[in-house]
């Protein structure tokens, strides 16, 4: 059984959530159907609590040359405001996880791991801080993050902010953060999202998250605004394209082949862990040549694909599934899977055995759902 | 709580069995299983003219979030299945001892089948 439970446990219970563990926390799976969870944030709103995730604030005169270092991106290139998704590597090029992290000073960033991720990804940091001088403080056991997301997204909080903050809320580009004042507390608010469309990400004290959550619930009368849980997340990830750690990604996993390569900054001239080795990766032609990828696979039956099912080229087994089920917007079953290179062009037909049975897919571009703009 | 019909027979993989004592047998699943599937938005059932055996798997219902085999609790001839539940598989969800049910058997033989409060005692059902 986890051990954790975030400060929305109550709320979650009152609306009927069934409960999964995720990352050692009981976090809501379903309220009532995950399709339509599904269903309202690609057409209206759904508001998730993702509390499990963690926080961890760096801050100090060499923060931005921190991160540099103990990251695979450029932080140090992040303009104050805005945000950038990244990864912690070991020295072996293996992912330790992905994460978002904020610029919110010159000297001050944000980092968000997974929740399975976060005391892990804290302590690396932690580790890898000495020599520099900068303070890493995992902030994730009293902060709370709530995240409204759907092309109603806007409306809804702009109920909840004065008029007088509103630009700061509609100007507010992807992958930046603003502190605005939300129902009466000033909060950081992003707009990021995993779910392919539109939408922000709220982060709060553990205390003042009920009321946040009841005031979101109650703006969002009249928006189709409806609670959604972790299996709603994941469907809309999916469709997304967008990788899941424990599935697309584990320490076993480079960036190369799980085609986040444009992540890792080769180029920056400072050092960071796992350089030497994802330039060797790299070099080899890890994902492009040689090896494995990511690719994503469109079912031509009904059946889907499930995680870890055999992907098959003429009988030989060439992958395996990391990711799959019905698409609900798409109406066919999508998958995300590692194939060898050589069976990675889009286009291809490959099998996927469903529990006994070849059944056709063809590899097709991601992301499979983008929304309109 | 799902919903356990009291009138009913249930096996241990969560179908249930209606049988009035003439004629074909209807089949389904249980509340229990539709809520612990989620969504269901596939169902593969076994062909009319068929045989299907008690404890053997003859299709199987696939929801967004996972899939399961789909056992027959009885033994013999598949007379009729409901082509509705194929078109729309959210008749399971919806109503899974009603518009939902399956498919029906000419029952030679019955497999381990429980009484609605065993059943609802194992799984944590509601009479």
């Amino acid at each position: 059984m986890s051990e954790n439970y975030t400060a929305l446990y109550e709320q979650h219970k009152k609306a009927g959530a069934s409960f999964t563990d995720f990352g050692g926390w009981q976090m809501p799976l379903k309220y009532e159907s995950e399709l339509a969870e599904h269903h309202a944030v690609r057409n209206a709103a759904g508001l998730f609590d993702l509390s499990h995730m963690g926080e961890v604030w760096v801050a100090g005169p060499e923060a931005a040359a921190f991160l540099d270092y103990a990251l695979a991106g450029k932080l140090s290139a992040v303009a104050v405001g805005k945000a950038k998704y990244s990864l912690i590597c070991n020295a072996d090029g293996g992912i330790i996880d992905d994460l978002i992290t904020y610029r919110r000073a010159d000297d001050k960033f944000l980092v968000v791991p997974n929740a399975g991720n976060a005391k892990v990804v804290a302590a690396a940091l932690k580790e890898r801080a000495s020599g520099f001088d900068v303070l890493v403080e995992d902030a994730s056991a009293e902060t709370s993050l709530i995240a409204v997301q759907g092309p109603n997204a806007e409306a809804i909080l702009l109920k909840l902010v004065p008029a007088e903050q509103h630009a700061l809320v509609t100007e507010l580009k992807y992958y930046a953060a603003v502190e605005v004042t939300i129902a009466g507390d000033e909060l950081l608010l992003a707009r990021t999202g995993y779910t392919g469309e539109d939408g922000f990400e709220i982060y709060i004290p553990n205390v003042d998250a009920a009321g946040l959550w009841e005031s979101l619930l109650a703006a969002g009368e009249g928006h189709g605004l409806i609670p959604a849980g972790l299996a709603a997340r994941d469907s809309l990830r999916l469709e997304a394209g967008m990788p899941l750690y424990g599935n697309e990604l584990s320490r076993h996993v480079n960036a190369y082949a799980a085609g986040l390569g444009p992540v890792v900054s080769l180029a920056k001239e400072s050092d960071f862990v796992g350089k030497e080795a994802l330039a060797a990766i790299k070099a080899a032609g890890v994902g492009s040549t040689i090896g494995q990828k990511l690719v994503g696979l469109k079912g031509t039956g009904r059946r889907a694909a499930r995680a870890h099912y055999s992907v098959l080229k003429d009988g030989s087994l060439i992958g395996e599934v990391t990711s799959g089920q019905p698409s609900p917007t798409l109406g066919y079953p999508v998958a995300l899977a590692y194939v060898d290179v050589e069976h990675s062009a889009v286009g291809t037909v490959v099998d996927v055995d469903l529990r006994g049975k070849a059944e056709p897919f063809e590899v097709v571009a991601l992301p499979f759902y983008k929304r309109q703009k | 709580m799902s919903k356990v019909v009291a009138e009913l027979k249930y096996s241990a993989e969560h179908e249930w069995v209606a049988a009035d004592g003439s004629g074909p047998v209807g089949i389904g699943i249980s509340a229990v299983a539709a809520d612990a599937l989620g969504d269901i938005v596939y169902v593969d059932l076994p062909e009319v003219g068929s045989t299907v055996t008690a404890g053997e798997t003859c299709g199987e219902v696939e929801s967004t979030k996972s899939v399961s085999d789909l056992y027959s609790p009885v033994t013999g001839e598949v007379t009729e299945i409901n082509d509705a539940v194929v078109g729309d598989p959210a008749l399971i969800n919806n109503d899974p001892y009603g518009e939902g049910w399956l498919f029906k058997v000419a029952a030679t033989e019955e497999g381990p089948l429980m009484s609605a409060e065993e059943y609802a005692a194992a799984n944590g059902g509601e009479l």
